[in-house]
């Protein structure tokens, strides 16, 4: 009987001592286990939340960098070609300024050569007629010179005319 | 650290065990003399409380009592004074009961029934102990957790981190909700704790453990009546209203049948908390014990050879039993927390069925 009859005394103790040990431990061990436990969780959740939070950010600046690296790159495509563009226009004018400008000094040069040979010509025109009329005075002297050669002349002279 | 916790798996456990068992055939051997062996009484004394602790051999340790008469004022004294049936102040001990007596030598019923015993049995030393142990195990894992906050569990962490995860996560969320689980909690885990520490204790075969506390009606009871009162103080309107007063159905049938029904419900379920764990703690113990006996009494029919040869089977049956009993120990731990926990759910539930 004695096994299955509650005693007392084991009652009393078992209150007693499971009572001390609930309070003790509520305020000693459980409640401060139970609140790292919590704490601790939370701190491993919100550590790997702002870790895929980096992440995300890293993808986005890498991304972004991609961008930007894309952009540098078309940026300098582009100004080479601008420069090779006005390279090459400038090159062309140049050209074409110098033909002109070489046109127009060939043609200065031809209308001052025409001129100078205009002028040579009259020249040589004038030369020749001071020159024709030095020698035709010359010529004339000489046939003149002595008295005979003036009456040899005016015979001849004489007798071209035709005394009809 | 963590090492020393590993190191104390069930497996080494249970192997320090079973030394020690193969062990206990020869000491009882070696102390029981040619006295003739009475397995049944041998098994109910170890599984009762006592007022005495007997450790080895001719070594007890006499434990004290302390009663308190309603007639004659508080007394505490040594059992030890009421060895080979001696009168102490006019109180005696028959079994393991404290009687009062004439000064002839006769029970005095009238007086007896003023005695209120609340001496230091052999079960109260162990539950005791257990809460000292208790106290300790937990502080220090307090400790642990206040000093290196938001890191890995380390040695003492590391064994019961995982036990309160799953009283909290697996016993009270499910069960309560998780709205209301946090305020049961230091009662789930004193409760589980408690009766695991007293559970294994008792399957320790020797001193201070083997004391068969959570086998014991009265420890079950304290128990299942803390269950009871937490249940009683949570419940709520709406708890009562569908336990007694179901609605839909007619009054009649109510109050007939279900409301009876149903009040006789509210009494059972602690009972069937305290029978369960008793029963099993108990019925392990006794079984255990038994094996042990079957040595004895095989010694006693056919001589010690045969009990020599007969113990190799008993402890290697009383080892398996051992392993079980160490199931038993946790199953029980967790019946007894689950179901606490299920009866404040059920209590505590908001509005929400029918």
């Amino acid at each position: 009987m004695d096994l299955i009859l509650p005693s007392f005394g084991l009652i009393f103790w078992m209150t007693l001592a499971f009572a001390i040990v609930f309070l003790l431990l509520r305020k000693m061990a459980w409640k401060p286990i139970l609140k790292s436990l919590t704490d601790r969780e939370n701190y491993i959740k919100d550590a790997l939340n702002s870790a895929e939070k980096a992440k995300e950010e890293m993808e986005k600046l890498q991304a972004g960098n991609e961008k930007i690296l894309l952009e540098a790159r078309n940026e300098r495509d582009n100004l080479l070609k601008e420069a090779r563009e006005t390279k090459d226009s400038i090159i062309a004018e140049a050209k074409v300024k110098a033909q002109k400008e070489a046109a127009k000094i060939i043609e200065s040069a031809r209308e001052t050569l025409q001129s100078e040979k205009t002028a040579a010509l009259n020249d040589l025109k004038n030369q020749v007629a001071m020159l024709s009329i030095e020698i035709a005075e010359k010529i004339i002297k000489a046939e003149l010179s002595t008295d005979e050669k003036q009456k040899t002349l005016v015979k001849n002279l004489l007798a071209e005319v035709n005394l009809n | 650290m963590t090492y020393k916790i590993r190191g104390l798996s069930i497996y080494s456990l249970a192997k320090t065990f079973l030394l020690l068992f193969a062990l206990f055939p020869i000491i009882a051997f070696a102390e029981g003399g040619e006295k003739k062996f009475d397995a049944g009484k041998m098994i109910v004394e170890h599984v009762s409380d006592a007022h005495s602790w007997h450790i080895a051999g001719n070594y007890t340790i006499h434990l004290p009592v302390i009663i308190y008469s309603t007639d004659k004022g508080f007394f505490l004294f040594s059992s030890a004074r009421f060895e080979d049936g001696v009168i102490y102040n006019g109180f005696k001990l028959n079994g393991q009961k404290i009687i009062a007596v004439h000064p002839d030598g006769s029970v005095n019923n009238e007086e007896t029934a003023k005695i209120w015993d609340i001496s230091l049995t052999k079960n109260a030393i162990s539950i005791l102990l257990a809460g000292i142990l208790m106290a300790l195990v937990f502080t220090a894992a307090a400790k642990g957790y206040a000093k290196r906050p938001n890191q890995a569990p380390k040695g003492i962490q590391s064994a019961i981190e995982p036990v309160i995860l799953f009283i909290r996560d697996d016993v009270a969320i499910p069960s309560i909700g998780k709205k209301k689980y946090e305020k049961y909690m230091p009662y789930l885990l004193t409760l589980f704790f408690f009766i695991i520490f007293l559970n294994l204790l008792g399957l320790i075969p020797i001193f201070p453990g083997g004391a068969n506390v959570t086998g014991n009606i009265g420890v079950t009871t304290t128990l299942a009546c803390f269950t009871f009162i937490i249940t009683m103080f949570s419940s709520n309107k709406s708890y009562w209203a569908h336990t007694l007063w179901m609605p839909g159905i007619h009054p009649v049938i109510k109050l007939l049948i279900l409301t009876p029904i149903e009040i006789l419900g509210i009494i059972l379920k602690p009972f069937t908390l305290l029978i369960r764990i008793f029963a099993n703690i108990l019925a392990g113990h006794i079984v255990a014990l038994s094996f042990f006996s079957l040595i004895f009494i095989f010694g006693t029919l056919w001589g010690k050879a045969v009990g020599y040869s007969v113990s190799v089977f008993s402890v290697a049956f009383a080892g398996g039993m051992l392993l079980l009993d160490i199931l038993v120990a946790l199953i029980q731990a967790y019946v007894f927390t689950l179901l606490s926990a299920l009866y404040f759910g059920t209590v505590t539930a908001e509005e929400e069925h029918h």
